[in-house]
């Protein structure tokens, strides 16, 4: 039976990390990914779990303390958010490249400056070319339900690379909301036991980590990583469904939200996806063939799978919580429309900014964008792209027809 | 204890030749003569910061390590063995390995003293038990031959070098023996290679089997930093102790130990005068210099007497 439970995002996460009971977590504070290591701190005062915890100095240490205990054979985590995994940034390449399956609970939150401590992806999208296996969540549930599958996934035979496992700052981290969580052992027969075949603490066989890799074997451990990442599509999907027969709860690279026969769309990525499925629902209601693909997994990145579900839309509105400064918008708008280009290149898609810094979205905001997309192919009107949404003030953007760019506010000026 | 250099000598290497440190480098007779204070039987899981050491001695798909060993980054040596140590301690409890393993970590005054200084004060700190040796040559070596907090006043360095307006570096090293006491450690200790090499034998091993955080600062002269002849460094390393520029001392659960005094103090030009490195303080008109230097190392000889007789 099931536990019905009231949980933030922070604390199912914690108590999923409880019931893994790993072996070793170095952690650093930072808002809002802070409670982890807190609550985390407080079951091992308590009793309730035996992992070592390590109070360490700094993040860059935190990842660095996790890359060692990860590499002398145990199962290690560490938790944080924005600058703070911007400062172990060079651990995180190192951690994938010696192919440690370490996880990394991140709560996003938006790059400094200016300081700002609320939501928005530019934290783990800048690490999404590190190595790592990037898992995001609509809300506490799938935030908690990804943990509990994350070490099967990094520690794979056919995998062994790091894993992070994000939820959206403050509006899933700190938001308490409904969950039903797994009992302890169902947890702990579905994660199990943690072997690895080499590490440092194996007396029969001692071990080297991190060399100095000259040109002749460089370029193959990133393709050995590449395999790994190719390898990892596999084991998510074969995880998630595992894990959906024992909890009711399925899982894939992506859910498809009333996406089958729509004609418009959203990619999304996280807690606004909730926001946006109650649009869909709206507009739905009026008549509108609406949907929204809601992205799971960004890292390995599915962009057949992707390109398949958007098949038959007419247009599609990528969400990005991220600036990318090309002038034409943010990490998931240039990997789904690269992925668009090879695959389905009748769908018409555009490339939005939203949320920046905690800026709200809301559910009027999204069912203007269905519209809007809706009287650009049913209306030839034009839609202004790269625009940000909710922005006090002018937006940058290009304005498209179905003829081609119409203004560009940047020539206009000219 | 009774300490027999032969039968020392005649222990398995643990650091194999083959590796591709430099002739006469004192890193590698330090990595050495430290791996030889472990008792055999014992296990070790030797760290290392980036740095000649590291570059040399790991190159894949070769280690000089008959040990296992890890090299993580730069900065962060110290949190790296601080994730090992607290690993072991886990996986011990949980019953998964039933082995005794020694923890020791090697970082250049590089690693050391600068881009490490926040990971090793962290670790130290949090008093993981194990042992932090820094092979101290006074220079960012690796890169060639860069200033580094610990690179003596005037020392002629590519970051600093000598010209029409320059001394060579303006400013003092740092004492970092001095602030790893601070940290209220167990155990620190600063040693050179000498002689039978006793003296960093017998605090090697004090450090790796006193419980909790060691720290060693053992100088390790560098031929081509420091522009000596190779076949020089025991003589080096004896003028840097009888000088007293590296004054032998430890710190024994916040005892202060000095472990040797010279009968006569050489001057410090004793010390300088081998070393290219320090070639324009003998030119005519530098003698100031010369005074100056000598005037910072009684400065430091005194101050360290002075907490040795406290305690």
């Amino acid at each position: 039976m099931a536990i019905r439970e009231r949980l933030s995002g922070n604390e199912a996460i914690s108590y999923a990390i409880k019931q893994v009971n790993p072996d070793v977590m170095p952690a650093f504070p930072i808002t809002p990914s802070t409670e982890i290591p807190q609550y985390v701190a407080n079951y091992i005062a308590n009793g309730e779990m035996d992992t070592d915890f390590i109070p360490v100095e700094s993040e860059h240490s935190s990842m660095s303390a996790t890359v060692g205990a990860s590499a002398a054979g145990a199962r290690a985590l560490t938790a944080t958010s924005s600058c703070g995994l911007a400062l172990m940034w060079e651990e995180l390449y190192v951690a994938a490249s010696n192919r440690l399956p370490l996880a990394l609970c991140l709560v996003n939150r938006a790059l400094s400056g200016p300081i700002n401590i609320n939501c928005d992806h530019s934290d783990s999208m800048g690490a999404r070319d590190t190595g790592f296996i990037q898992i995001y969540a609509e809300n506490n549930q799938e935030a908690y339900d990804n943990f509990i599958q994350a070490y099967r996934i990094s520690e794979h035979k056919d995998v062994r690379l790091p894993i992070m496992i994000c939820q959206d700052g403050f509006i899933t981290s700190h938001a308490v909301e409904n969950i039903e969580l797994l009992e302890d052992d169902k947890v702990k027969n579905f994660v199990g036991e943690y072997n690895p075949e080499n590490y440092l603490l194996n007396a029969k066989q001692p071990m080297s980590v991190g060399p100095y890799a000259v040109s002749n074997y460089y370029m193959e451990t990133k393709m050995a990583q590449n395999t790994a990442m190719q390898n990892a599509k596999q084991v998510i999907l074969e995880v998630g469904k595992e894990f959906g027969e024992m909890s009711g709860r399925n899982y894939g690279f992506f859910e498809e939200y009333r996406l089958e026969d729509a004609d418009y769309a959203f990619v999304i990525i996280g807690s606004a996806a909730g926001t946006s499925k109650d649009a869909v629902d709206k507009l739905r209601e009026q008549g509108m063939k609406v949907g929204l693909l809601k992205l799971r997994v960004f890292r390995p990145f599915p962009d057949i799978e992707i390109a398949k579900a958007l098949s038959n839309c007419k247009a599609v509105a990528i969400m990005d919580r991220c600036e990318g400064f090309r002038s034409k918008g943010g990490p998931l708008g240039a990997e789904v429309k690269a992925a668009l280009y090879d695959y389905a290149k009748d769908v018409t898609a555009f490339n939005l900014i939203y949320g920046l810094g905690g800026r709200d979205f809301t559910v009027e905001s999204a069912e203007e964008i269905f519209k809007e997309l809706a009287a650009y192919v049913e209306e030839g009107k034009a839609f202004e792209e790269y625009r940000y949404v909710g922005l006090r003030g002018e937006s940058y953007s290009i304005a498209r027809t179905s003829k081609g760019v119409t203004s560009d506010v940047n020539a206009d000026r000219a | 204890m009774s300490y027999n250099f032969k039968q020392e000598m005649n222990k398995p290497e643990r650091l194999a030749p083959g590796h591709r440190m430099c002739a006469g480098c004192g890193g590698t007779i330090t990595v050495r003569a430290v791996l030889r204070a472990l008792h055999e039987g014992d296990k070790a899981v030797i760290g290392n910061a980036t740095g000649c050491l590291e570059v040399s001695t790991f190159m894949y798909p070769y280690t000089a390590y008959e040990d296992s060993y890890i090299h993580n980054a730069f900065e962060n040596a110290g949190a790296t063995m601080s994730g090992v140590e607290t690993a072991y301690n886990v996986l011990k409890r949980k019953g998964k390995i039933d082995d005794t393993y020694k923890f020791i970590t090697f970082g250049g005054d590089g690693g050391t003293y600068d881009i490490g200084l926040q990971s090793l004060s962290g670790a130290m700190e949090r008093n993981h038990d194990f042992v932090y040796v820094c092979y101290d040559n006074g220079a960012y070596m690796n890169t060639g031959i860069q200033r580094s907090s610990a690179t003596p006043m005037y020392a002629d360095t590519t970051t600093t070098p000598v010209g029409s307006q320059s001394n060579g570096k303006m400013q003092n090293r740092k004492d970092l023996a001095s602030i790893l006491a601070a940290h209220d450690i167990p155990y620190v200790g600063q040693s050179t290679l000498l002689g039978n090499f006793k003296d960093l034998h017998t605090k090697a091993e004090k450090a790796i089997y006193t419980e909790g955080a060691a720290f060693l600062n053992v100088m390790a002269p560098c031929p081509r930093g420091w522009r000596y002849p190779t076949e020089d460094i025991m003589e080096i390393c004896k003028l840097g102790v009888e000088t007293c520029y590296w004054p032998l001392f430890e710190v024994d659960h916040g005892k202060w130990i000095l472990n040797y005094e010279p009968k006569k103090k050489l001057p410090i030009e004793d010390f300088l005068r081998p070393q290219g490195r320090f070639k324009h303080l003998f030119k005519k008109g530098n003698e100031d210099l010369l005074v100056q230097f000598q005037e910072e190392v009684d400065r430091r000889w005194e101050d360290l007497l002075y907490r040795c007789a406290r305690d």
